[in-house]
């Protein structure tokens, strides 16, 4: 059989049609009994981001129980042990302005009321770098950055030898020299505790973006600590950033960190 | 002289070859039955005792819940597997939600979704770990359900 031209185009647009409205009609149906259907523990989806990044009001942190209360909300519900001297475990803890930001200290100087910055805390956690110096030296791929920018601890795969440890220019990680559970009084049942030989780290609470949830210490921070997509020029935390004249943690080595302090 | 000597040991040796033959044949006697003793042994007692004497542990199942993210019997056999797989999705590629057979979408997270129903562990993962010999190294980090404690 011979299709004329005219007939192939009037077969094909039917087909077309069909399948537009087949589609469009069919689709919002399954669409809503998926939606409904869930099962006993199931939660609404997270929060997303390009890039994760975090801004701070240095001046609005400064009173020691207020530092004191952010560390503990963080450190409380993430089963962080309490071990007091240099074997200590953080996630979150504040130093001064010298041991913060050593290589800016020239520049801001001139800039800046410098008697001012020496006398100030800095809260200090991971910069969750976008160019992370811990994950390139890690032999098992337990660190990670995360496509939104997070750089995270498998400690599934930490066999604890600590290069990270030596690989991050901020200190920001911490070796469990000890069984953690020996030194934790409450357990959170909602988060799972470390062991003894791996190395740990503030992770961005991703469990608690994953429930849709901003980080503990954002949210113990009475609004002296944003959070937010810094890869979004219309975010909160973006223009704020701009607005405002913030440091970052050495940044002449190149690790882009995406932790900055509003001074 | 020596010839003697030669001939004695030649003498010597040979109804000792004969004998070392029934130790050596009653060794590797003794060591086949040693060696499948677990097996006839358990026959044995079973023959005194009426039953076999290996019993599928009974394991705590939740009252609240009857739905698993899977079947029983796939569950049984490769739950192992599908912790490994839930593992990498949650931690290494971000994504919590997982979606059954039956279309329920469900909470990716060992501690608070497995946990939240089988929250029996003494009597849920333990006594079917223990009575195969294997030790999960699970405990050491997660915690367990605080419903155990008590």
């Amino acid at each position: 059989m011979k299709l004329s031209r005219r007939k192939f185009m009037k077969i094909a647009g039917v087909s077309a049609a069909g399948l537009t409205a087949a589609v469009t009609g069919v689709a919002p149906l399954t669409g809503i009994a998926a939606e409904e259907v869930k099962g006993p523990a199931y939660q609404a989806k997270g929060l997303t981001a390009k890039r994760w990044g975090m801004a701070m009001f240095v001046n609005r942190l400064q009173d020691p129980a207020l530092i004191k209360q952010i560390a503990e909300s963080c450190h409380k519900p993430h089963n962080v042990p309490n071990i007091p001297g240099d074997q200590e475990i953080k996630w979150i803890w504040a130093d001064s302005y010298a041991k913060s930001f050593p290589d800016s200290l020239a520049e801001t100087a001139k800039d800046h009321n410098f008697e001012d910055l020496m006398s100030k805390r800095f809260l200090l956690l991971c910069n969750h770098c976008e160019n992370p110096a811990c994950t390139k030296v890690c032999p098992t791929g337990a660190t990670f950055k995360r496509e939104d920018g997070i750089v995270v601890m498998d400690p599934h795969r930490c066999m604890g030898c600590r290069y990270c440890m030596v690989g991050c220019p901020y200190g920001a990680r911490s070796f469990n020299f000890h069984n953690p559970s020996d030194f934790l009084e409450d357990v959170n049942q909602r988060y799972p505790r470390r062991m003894r030989g791996v190395v740990e780290k503030c992770n961005f609470c991703t469990e608690r973006l994953a429930e849709g949830k901003l980080p503990y210490c954002v949210e113990a921070s009475d609004g002296a600590i944003v959070f937010g997509d810094l890869g979004d020029r219309d975010s909160e935390i973006s223009k704020l950033l701009r607005e405002n004249y913030s440091l970052l943690r050495k940044p002449s080595l190149g690790t882009g960190p995406n932790v900055y302090y509003i001074i | 002289m020596l010839k003697d000597l030669i001939k004695d040991f030649i003498d010597e040796m040979k109804p000792k070859l004969i004998n070392d033959r029934m130790f050596i044949m009653g060794g590797l006697g003794a060591f086949v039955v040693l060696f499948t003793s677990p097996f006839w042994l358990n026959f044995l007692f079973s023959l005194f005792t009426g039953d076999d004497v290996y019993e599928r542990p009974k394991i705590a199942l939740p009252t609240e819940y009857k739905e698993c993210v899977s079947t029983r019997d796939y569950m049984r056999a490769e739950h192992m597997q599908l912790l490994d797989t839930w593992r990498d999705m949650a931690v290494r590629e971000g994504k919590r939600e997982y979606v059954d057979a039956n279309g329920n979408k469900w909470d990716i997270n060992l501690q608070n979704t497995c946990m939240s129903c089988h929250a029996n562990k003494p009597d849920f993962c333990d006594t079917c770990h223990t009575s195969n010999s294997v030790d999960p190294y699970c405990w050491d980090c997660h915690v367990e359900p605080k419903g155990n404690q008590q």
